[in-house]
């Protein structure tokens, strides 16, 4: 799994979900994996504007991310370009991923199918379709139970 | 030893983990490459020439193969005369799967509480609304 695709439908409509990913006020609400608040948010939306977003954990360390937009179809699509960083530093020997956001309009509110691509980029680009990702799962969680106790 | 020694070990392992992980992924890329892992994960060890005889290659590539597969640490190798039999090593792969869920761990909590935000606004405007 090269790249990281999850599906939520959300009661509210795409223009209220497009507003919470796209301004900093929005952005500071949900911004990371725990609890934790988000302590730098600034947005550029338009093509070619940038993104930055600072965020503290529980356990108290802080992550930081940057990345372009890419496409912008308000109040339907977002694309934008991703790296950590790290004190301003790049990870990951810099990698650049992918995101890339679709809001469609349904009875309940809205569907949004999120996507995280382009993760090791070179490594795995065309690895995306042969779904190795299954048998790699498959073949980590037979190790966790049996090999390895 | 100096307060900042520790900080330049733990960048040292950081990059060392990012390279383990490329030559992780890079190695299963290949399809001949994930046969012989899952062959390896059923069988628990197999020699070369058992590991060759599924496929439509010649042994010189499946060798290369296993080359590709050890030096990213996947399998290990052990020789009795002539005869060499390899055996997987989890543990790049583990590693792999930790990353990956590191990401989907950091959308799916996000993801649910902007679910949770954006569904507050939209109470709070069909309210104003009305």
């Amino acid at each position: 799994m090269t790249s990281l695709t999850l599906v939520r439908r959300i009661r509210a409509r795409p223009s209220i979900v497009f507003d919470a990913l796209t301004t900093p006020d929005g952005i500071a609400q949900w911004w990371g994996p725990d609890a934790g608040p988000v302590v730098l948010a600034e947005t550029d939306v338009r093509i070619g504007g940038r993104f930055r977003v600072r965020f503290r954990m529980l356990d108290g360390t802080e992550h930081e991310s940057v990345g372009e937009y890419l496409e912008i179809v308000e109040p339907m699509r977002l694309v934008m370009s991703w790296q950590w960083t790290n004190g301003g530093e790049p990870e990951e020997d810099g990698e650049v991923s992918r995101i890339e956001i679709d809001l469609k309009r349904i009875d309940s509110g809205t569907e949004i199918t999120f996507t995280h691509g382009r993760l090791r980029t070179q490594a795995s680009r065309s690895s995306h379709e042969q779904g190795w990702a299954a048998a790699l799962d498959k073949l980590v969680r037979h190790f966790s139970t049996e090999h390895c106790a | 030893m100096t307060p900042e020694a520790p900080v330049v070990i733990v960048h040292y392992m950081v990059n060392y983990q990012e390279r383990q992980l490329d030559r992780t992924f890079a190695a299963l890329v290949d399809g001949t490459r994930r046969a012989i892992l899952a062959r390896l994960e059923r069988e628990d060890s197999a020699t070369v020439s058992e590991l060759a005889k599924p496929f439509a290659i010649k042994l010189p590539a499946v060798m290369k193969h296993l080359d590709v597969l050890y030096d990213a640490g996947l399998i290990s190798r052990s020789k009795a005369g002539r005869v060499v039999t390899v055996r997987i090593q989890p543990e790049p792969m583990r590693a792999a799967m930790v990353w990956l869920r590191r990401y989907e761990r950091f959308w799916s909590k996000s993801l649910d509480r902007l679910a949770a935000y954006a569904e507050r606004r939209e109470g709070a405007a069909t309210k104003k609304r009305r």
